[in-house]
């Protein structure tokens, strides 16, 4: 019996050096220590043994055991760590200077141009508001304080609907309606009227690289008790160093709209120059961005507001041009040909 | 308009001044100034007058002559020059050996075998106007050797504003009106115009002159004769052709200078054509020939000035052809008038004719100018030519009648407005430099608008406030913020909704926002076959092509993607614009804001497309709503839409939107193989649907259950309204695991999902269940696969 006990330990260990995967080293578990083992097979056939020499051999059978169990489990670990070196030693190296596939969508650049906007006026407190295309001669033109006869009623310039009303031929059309809409909160609660609008405007025109029929722009009202021209400029010149994101000069000068008194043209420091003059600014220095004005006495009066007692400022700022200005896009018609060529290009900014 | 610095200098001094500084503040305190500053005569230099002494014939040449000039430095020097005008004791401009014409130095200079030492002048080569016919010619009585620009007002600064910064400023057409500005800027006085006395001809007999027409507001007249000259003097044209009018003659000159300098535009007629001025219009349309040579067609709704009953001008536009000044012309009516500027403006639009004095009357020109430009007129003329007889006495009419504009308002009221403290000293001394009359009491001001700001452009307190202020300098502001309650500003919900639609699509699809016209494109339309949508339309638009509104954004979104089949084989597209759908019982327009999406592809099933965009629909009914989607099959389909899958979207009961494939017809004018699939959706219905609120549920503490069964079925919604049905609590879920067809036709494999709250679910509890699914789903025949 010892004998034969040497031969199993013998073989054992042989097989055992001899494995070289996880599988193996279980065949050879199942074959030594499984149910019908050698090891275990050993044992059954003690009974023919004295009780002496059971003792005996049983207690050598057992060391053997203990031993295959631990180097079994010694077996495995080796084996183990030599998988995963092999696993790891498989894995390739990638090559990263392949272009990344950017599958991804466009924002409309008026979009990117008009959030941005929203988002500064928003967070000093201005309310954003929507408004239709399609609006009446009253709020166009009337409640602007933009007589009957006044050049910019003519057919040439706004697009006339068959019914009588119009497309708005500038976001200033919703003014009246804003008045109305924030009146009672202004004098019943004292709540400053600070809105915004951005919209889609209209003129029938013929287009080219400057001109489009179809463009943006984003009008702003403040009304309180005492908001004066100080207030304008301060507000005008934070709102402009936030969206050109640096400190922008501002300057005015009068410019004759009808919905305002006294009505201003706004200049900023010309970006690309810093004021020193180049072909962008035709050498000013300055360049023209936005209308703005003292809202005027009457058409506070339209909007149900009395202007004895409330003062406002307007300013009107072409998200189109802006957008333009902010992208270097350089044919305005770009921002309507429906091009993905052009359009796809512009992507979250903010 | 073009403005000479040397004549508004003619009505305030700004000796001492920087004049580059007070034009950039006039800029930014009156009126848009162009940026290219002119500085005339800056580039001649040593131009003499100088006389021909002597002319002989060049042996060479037919055109060329051999001179003698007299240059007054003491010698004669040998000119070649080619002028046909030349002509011995002819004195004319001189450009000496050394003098400079722009880039050129002038040297000596061989032509035709001669040496020239020097040229002689034309006024188009010194640059003061476009006479290039012959050299000049200087009176006699001028030295030999005197600098041109000290004989003449060749050097200037000429700048030009932009006219349509001038549109609300009648009062500034003219360098006097400038010249105010100026002075009130510079804080200098501004000298009274100088003119004759008309009172001297008050006892001349009357012009035969009648307003029969309230368009003219006032018409004033003189009738002078005895004119001899008929060259004006070279300063007078200079100053017109610096500020880009040609020279004509002395009485063209003349009613051009007067219109430069004062705005007022001023006619002269041969007196025998008007022997009885009538200002009216015609009942019916003629045609008259303006004289410009042109024939116009007059209507009846365009003023007249009229012999009797023979029109001779249209009225604040042109003079005729038949009552121009001709040679034989002996007396002159002159005529300062002023007509209603929404007339003039109308009428210059249907004679597509816009002149300089029509640009001028179009704005509303002080009615009180009429009297004074004539007294200036005759100024003028008198000095010129002394000879000049005044024949009638003044005759002027007023139509109609306006009143003085007094404005009344506090300091209280200044402070107010303009948020910084300016004293009453200085807003009464802005005020009245620039002509008001003001009268301070303590702190409230009483203010009278000058008859020249009267006419439609100081009318409110506002006005006086720009007055002030810009006189004042915006530049010179101190700025504040506002002083007013810190409230919360409450997002928009639809505002919102639109924002967080197109980050779903741009972001998790990839899709690209376009924006596209409000009107159906008919040739665009007509290429891909779609029919347009009868819907209001555009009145006179300059684009034929654009006449109809579009009632969706569809049509002209499919219009974009052909445009872009080439851009790559799959992409998708979106706009959030407007559409009209027809009009409200109100007769307004039905406007509506819609959200319209169309994917394309060329390596997807039309099938997969579909499924996609139904994909991203329910995303953002989820994501923005917490909503879920139903969609009811829809018969009636447009003419770009197939027939088949034309479904109507539903949320919370409600209809808000479509979803569908491209017709055949279209598709395939679009791309031969692609799939194409559309959907919109109107963005206000959907905005107003109720948030869900998020419901939450505890885990379940206890395994779930899992059954798959496939039925033999041709829609789900069969077997969920059958698991509905049901009502059990145990239900936790229903999915779709796979949809298949065999012999036995479509099958569709559902997995649901049981779970008890309490307890660990038997197999006997969720038999109960499912058996009786599969028994309700048997009677309507809806069977379980074996």
């Amino acid at each position: 019996m010892t004998e034969k006990l040497t031969a199993v330990k013998q073989s054992f260990e042989t097989e055992l050096a001899a494995a070289q995967s996880l599988d193996e080293l279980e065949n050879i578990r199942v074959s030594y220590l499984g149910k019908k083992g050698s090891i275990t097979e050993l044992l059954k056939g003690m009974k023919d043994l004295s009780v002496e020499e059971k003792k005996d051999f049983g207690g050598k059978v057992n060391v053997l055991k203990n031993e295959a169990t631990e180097q079994i489990a010694l077996k495995m670990k080796e084996l183990k760590e030599k998988e995963i070196e092999r696993e790891i030693g498989s894995m390739p190296e990638f090559d990263l200077s392949v272009p990344a596939n950017l599958s991804r969508g466009s924002y409309h650049p008026i979009t990117l141009v008009q959030r941005e906007c929203e988002r500064i006026f928003k967070s000093m407190g201005f309310n954003v508001e929507d408004y239709s295309e399609v609006v009446t001669d009253y709020e166009c033109f009337e409640a602007l304080n933009i007589p009957k006869h006044h050049p910019a009623r003519d057919m040439q310039d706004t697009y006339y609907l068959e019914n009588g009303q119009l497309l708005k031929s500038h976001t200033s059309a919703a003014q009246n309606a804003i008045y109305k809409k924030y009146k009672s909160a202004l004098v019943n609660e004292g709540k400053p009227i600070k809105a915004i609008f951005p919209g889609r405007c209209f003129r029938n025109e013929a287009t080219d690289a400057c001109h489009e029929n179809t463009f943006f722009q984003m009008e702003g009202v403040m009304v309180d008790k005492d908001i004066s021209i100080s207030n304008l400029i301060f507000f005008m010149k934070t709102m402009l160093s936030e969206v050109f994101k640096r400190d922008v000069k501002v300057r005015l000068r009068p410019g004759f709209f009808p919905f305002v008194e006294p009505g201003f043209e706004l200049d900023i420091s010309c970006a690309i120059c810093g004021g020193e003059g180049c072909p962008s600014c035709k050498h000013s220095g300055w360049l023209e961005l936005c209308p703005c004005g003292m809202i005027h006495p009457e058409v506070l009066k339209s909007g149900g507001i009395d202007p004895e007692e409330y003062t406002g400022f307007a300013f009107g700022l072409g998200l189109t041009r802006l957008a333009m200005m902010k992208y270097g896009v350089k044919d305005i018609r770009d921002l309507n040909s429906g091009s993905l060529k052009s359009l796809s290009q512009f992507t979250d900014d903010e | 308009m073009l403005l000479s610095m040397n004549w508004i200098s003619d009505f305030v001094d700004l000796s001492g001044l920087d004049k580059l500084k007070l034009i950039n503040q006039f800029s930014l305190s009156t009126a848009e100034v162009e940026n290219e500053i002119f500085f005339k005569g800056s580039d001649i230099e040593g131009i003499v007058v100088a006389e021909i002494k002597s002319v002989d014939e060049h042996p060479d040449s037919k055109k060329l002559h051999l001179l003698k000039v007299d240059a007054g430095d003491g010698s004669l020097t040998d000119v070649v020059c080619g002028a046909p005008n030349v002509r011995v004791g002819m004195k004319t401009a001189f450009a000496k050996v050394g003098a400079k014409i722009g880039d050129i130095t002038i040297s000596p200079r061989a032509l035709a075998g001669y040496t020239s030492y020097g040229m002689c002048c034309s006024e188009k080569e010194i640059g003061i106007s476009d006479d290039n016919s012959g050299i000049m010619d200087i009176a006699e009585e001028v030295k030999n050797g005197t600098d041109i620009k000290e004989l003449y007002q060749i050097e200037d600064i000429v700048f030009e504003v932009d006219n349509k910064s001038l549109t609300n400023r009648p009062d500034l057409w003219g360098h006097y009106g400038i010249a105010r500005e100026f002075a009130a800027l510079a804080d200098r006085p501004l000298k009274p115009l100088d003119t004759v006395n008309l009172d001297d001809y008050k006892n001349l007999p009357k012009i035969d002159m009648k307003i029969e027409d309230s368009l003219c507001q006032r018409y004033s007249c003189l009738q002078v004769e005895n004119i001899t000259k008929n060259v004006s003097p070279v300063n007078m044209r200079i100053r017109l052709f610096y500020c880009g009018m040609r020279g004509i003659n002395l009485l063209a000159d003349l009613t051009n200078y007067l219109m430069l300098e004062m705005g007022q535009p001023m006619h002269a007629f041969d007196s025998r054509k008007v022997e009885k001025l009538r200002i009216k219009r015609f009942d019916k349309p003629f045609v008259f020939t303006t004289l410009d040579g042109v024939e116009r067609n007059i209507d009846e709704n365009t003023l007249m000035i009229c012999n009797d009953n023979t029109p001779v001008a249209i009225a604040g536009i042109m003079g005729g052809l038949d009552s121009e000044i001709v040679d034989d012309t002996t007396r002159l009516t002159l005529e300062s008038a002023t007509f209603d500027a929404v007339s003039i403006r109308k009428s210059t639009v249907r004679l597509a004719h816009r002149t300089d004095a029509s640009m001028r009357y179009e704005k509303c020109l002080d009615p009180e100018m009429t009297v004074p430009a004539i007294a200036r007129f005759v100024k003028l003329l008198t000095d010129i030519d002394s000879g000049v007889k005044v024949v009638s006495s003044l005759t002027d009419e007023q139509a109609f009648n306006y009143e003085t504009i007094k404005l009344d308002f506090d300091k209280a009221f200044v402070n107010r407005y303009t948020g910084i403290e300016i004293t009453n000293d200085r807003i009464v001394k802005t005020l009245e430099s620039l002509g008001f009359k003001v009268k301070l009491d303590g702190d409230n001001f009483s203010v009278t608008v000058p008859s020249w700001r009267a006419t439609k452009d100081v009318t409110l307190k506002a006005d006086i406030i720009e007055e002030i202020t810009r006189i004042y300098g915006y530049d010179n502001f101190d700025i504040n913020t506002v002083s007013a309650p810190i409230l919360p500003v409450r997002a928009d919900l639809e505002k919102s909704a639109e924002d967080r639609v197109k980050d779903i699509l741009v972001k998790r699809y990839s899709l690209h926002e376009l924006h596209s016209y409000v009107w159906a494109y008919h040739d665009e339309y007509k290429a891909l076959g779609i029919e347009i949508e009868d819907n209001i339309k555009l009145v006179g638009a300059v684009n034929p092509n654009i006449e109809t509104i579009r009632k969706s954004i569809i049509p002209t979104q499919l219009c974009q993607v052909k445009y872009n089949t080439g851009f790559s084989s799959d992409f998708g597209v979106f706009e959030i614009g407007r559409v009209i759908n027809g009009l409200n019982a109100d007769n307004l327009c039905n406007e509506q804001k819609k959200l319209a999406i169309t994917l394309f592809s060329k390596t997807k099933s039309v099938e997969a497309l579909y499924f996609e965009l139904r994909g991203m629909l329910s995303v953002i009914a989820d994501d923005i709503k917490h909503k879920e989607l139903c969609f009811e099959s829809k018969t009636e389909a447009k003419s770009y839409q197939h027939p088949r899958n034309l479904n109507t979207i539903i949320c919370d009961g409600k209809i808000i939107g479509e979803i569908g494939i491209v017709h055949p017809t279209v598709s395939k004018k679009i791309d031969k193989k692609a799939a194409i699939v559309y959907s919109e959706i109107d963005m206000r219905d959907f905005a107003q649907i109720a948030n869900a609120s998020i419901a939450y549920e505890e885990p379940g503490r206890f395994p779930e259950m899992e059954i798959d069964l496939s039925f033999v079925a041709d829609k789900f919604s069969t077997i969920k309204a059958a698991i509905d049905e049901q009502n059990s609590s145990l239900i936790k879920g229903v999915s779709v695991s796979d949809i298949y067809t065999d012999e036995s036709g479509k099958s569709i494999t559902i997995r649901i999902r049981f779970s008890h709250p309490e307890r660990t679910l038997t197999g006997e509890e969720v038999k109960e269940v499912t058996d009786k699914i599969i028994n309700t789903l048997s009677s309507s025949g809806v069977m379980l696969k074996q």
